[in-house]
């Protein structure tokens, strides 16, 4: 055990020379990943990791929100949606540049979380999760049935230009997507440790004496939403540009339900465990959808579906396997994977008492 | 001008009236207790001052300026700390962090500022490392080394109530409203708050307005006492006049009402 010796040491990024060692394995493996995955022909295990990045910005934000400041939200596919719409169409109908209409897009998503954010000063618990679960449909009709937002129909990602650099392909996009996740990832961890994470904390644990202590709650509670929401918001843009088209479908209910789910598993109240937690579910999410390619259960689960279960089909089991996890995360380890994590170090730190 | 005062505060959930034209004064820097049995209006009264329930009637004046409209962290912002009778800490901080949200209204760092915390000159860092310091002379003070990065759910309430006592501290108040600070506490726990209340006010100059049923501390320590009963103040005055009153021995010990039957 080496002694402290400084309160910086306390707050830094990287808590010793150990997890520092680590984060550049992580990094070389980052590095190197696209590499490996393009020199074994497997395009498609960069888009999984492209998906796997988005949605990791998008549980590091919503933890901000649920596990910080202990907002609940079913909403976030709202935020995602006005992301994803809002870099498109800043970009083909006003031709502002990706660079800038990434950010205004987030943005935009971050002032519908202040808005959303002014509700939750007065609802707490299940009426606020009806609350913003109003906000994600009304966004999910609205984009569906105006002709601007490409209706039904949906709408096509323009060619992604970086200032001279055209990026086309998961290969290139994954250099735009990885190192945004990592960025806001550390951004976020950062928040966690200063005034407004501890603010968002207080608020979770206490209101009352926060509030009493000098803490704003009008102010820190919309912040909350609306830092929570311009995380979201950035992913929906790089989403449009991962899957180069969007349709208003895909950001319903069910992915709210996902983004949350990511949060808990991974461990409410956890940066590392929102990563974790994010890239298991990507995993799941992407595995579940080709289930029926499985040598003997792929057959058998589609018979299944197609005669017990609705006409939606397969996606039937990924609710199934969601629930499931949930329920079992929720039962056995509260703490999600994070928990998991604490519990393992303890036992070799402490082994073999 | 008194430092702290209430003039005819009112009060009243439904029909009850929780308090009813209670007027107290505080002089700067001295120490003060509210006394009264369970349901008279104490708490109440502390949590018109500190701005969770807002007066019906009367007014709340500290150092010159109405108060009575101000939202909690605006009273806050003034200089106005107070404990919990119950302990509001933040369960999931350690004690660490729960000092730390004391020095809410001194930390500088914003959104973006906290985000960029990337090296020990960057400016969030600064401003976490110098009130760091001053959070540190508060756990010497208080004597919590042991319980610095302990999380507050773990630690037993005697030191919880000390934590709190610390994140009150920590908001350097000029006013400081202690609810029961030394409930659950054992008796040495007791000698040592006693020492150290009479230290916030010597040494740190905090005027203090405390809350208590422990009659010994209470009569040793403060110089003026407020009696309140169904949410009338009854006496006021010195200990010595306070423990030879009797409204106050009526309200404690009951009338004598049983021998005229």
């Amino acid at each position: 055990m080496d002694m402290k010796r400084s309160h910086y040491e306390d707050i830094r990024l990287f808590s010793s020379r150990v997890v520092f060692a680590w984060f550049l394995v992580f990094a070389g493996v980052l590095v190197s990943y696209p590499f490996a995955a393009s020199w074994l022909g497997k395009n498609y295990y960069i888009y999984m990791a492209n998906y796997m990045a988005i949605n990791v910005i998008v549980a590091v934000g919503l933890n901000l929100l649920v596990g910080y400041a202990g907002q609940i939200s079913l909403g976030h596919a709202g935020f995602f949606g006005i992301g994803a719409y809002g870099t498109v169409l800043l970009m083909t109908k006003l031709q502002v540049p990706f660079v800038l209409a990434l950010p205004l897009a987030g943005l935009a998503a971050a002032g519908f979380g202040f808005l959303l954010g002014l509700p939750a000063l007065r609802l707490e618990g299940p009426y606020l999760a009806v609350a913003t679960l109003g906000f994600g449909l009304t966004v999910t009709q609205i984009i569906g049935r105006w002709d601007l937002f490409g209706g039904r129909q949906g709408l096509h990602a323009p060619p992604l230009a970086l200032g001279p650099v055209t990026l086309a392909g998961d290969f290139n996009l994954y250099w735009l997507i990885v190192p945004t996740a990592v960025v806001m990832t550390m951004a976020a961890r950062n928040i966690t440790k200063t005034k407004v994470g501890r603010a968002f904390v207080a608020i979770r644990d206490s209101d009352v004496a926060a509030h009493t202590m000098g803490v704003n709650l009008t102010y820190y509670k919309t912040l909350a939403f609306a830092v929570s929401a311009f995380y979201t918001g950035v992913a929906g843009g790089l989403y449009a540009f991962a899957l180069g088209f969007i349709e208003p479908q895909t950001f319903n209910l069910m992915l709210s339900i996902l983004f949350l789910s990511m949060v808990v598993v991974g461990g409410l109240g956890s940066i590392f465990g929102s990563v974790v937690g994010a890239m298991l579910l990507s995993l799941l999410n992407l595995k579940l959808a080709s289930v029926h390619t499985l040598p003997f259960l792929g057959p058998v689960l589609l018979q299944l579906s197609e005669s017990w279960f609705t006409v939606s089909g397969l996606p039937n089991f990924q609710y199934i396997v969601y629930g499931l996890i949930m329920f079992l995360i929720i039962v056995f380890e509260p703490l999600g994977i994070f928990g998991f994590w604490i519990r393992t170090k303890i036992y070799w730190k402490s082994y073999p008492f | 001008m008194a430092f702290f005062s209430t003039e005819g505060l009112s009060i009243s959930f439904g029909g009850l009236k929780a308090l009813a034209d209670v007027s107290i004064d505080v002089q700067r820097n001295s120490i003060s207790a509210i006394i009264g049995p369970n349901g008279a209006g104490k708490t109440t009264l502390f949590n018109c001052i500190s701005g969770i329930y807002r007066a019906q009637q009367g007014r709340i004046i500290f150092k010159d300026k109405e108060i009575h409209r101000l939202p909690p962290h605006k009273i806050a912002a003034l200089g106005i700390a107070r404990t919990y009778q119950n302990v509001e800490l933040f369960a999931h901080m350690t004690t660490m962090d729960n000092l730390m949200l004391g020095r809410h209204l001194f930390l500088k760092t914003g959104l973006l500022s906290g985000a960029t915390l990337f090296h020990s000159r960057s400016r969030s860092a600064r401003d976490e490392i110098a009130n760091r310091d001053r959070v540190e002379q508060i756990i010497d003070f208080l004597e919590l080394q042991a319980a610095r990065n302990e999380f507050v759910s773990n630690l037993p309430f005697g030191t919880q109530k000390k934590v709190e006592l610390g994140r009150a501290l920590a908001l350097e108040p000029e006013l400081l409203l202690l609810d029961e600070p030394c409930a659950g506490m054992n008796v040495e726990e007791k000698q040592d708050l006693m020492i150290w209340l009479k230290d916030i006010q010597e040494e740190f100059g905090i005027t203090c307005l405390l809350i208590e049923h422990d009659m010994s501390l209470v009569m040793e320590i403060s110089e003026r006492i407020t009696v309140l009963n169904y949410g009338r103040k009854i006496a006021e005055g010195t200990p010595d006049q306070i423990q030879n009153d009797p409204q106050v021995l009526e309200a404690y010990l009951g009338g004598d009402d049983r021998a005229e039957n």
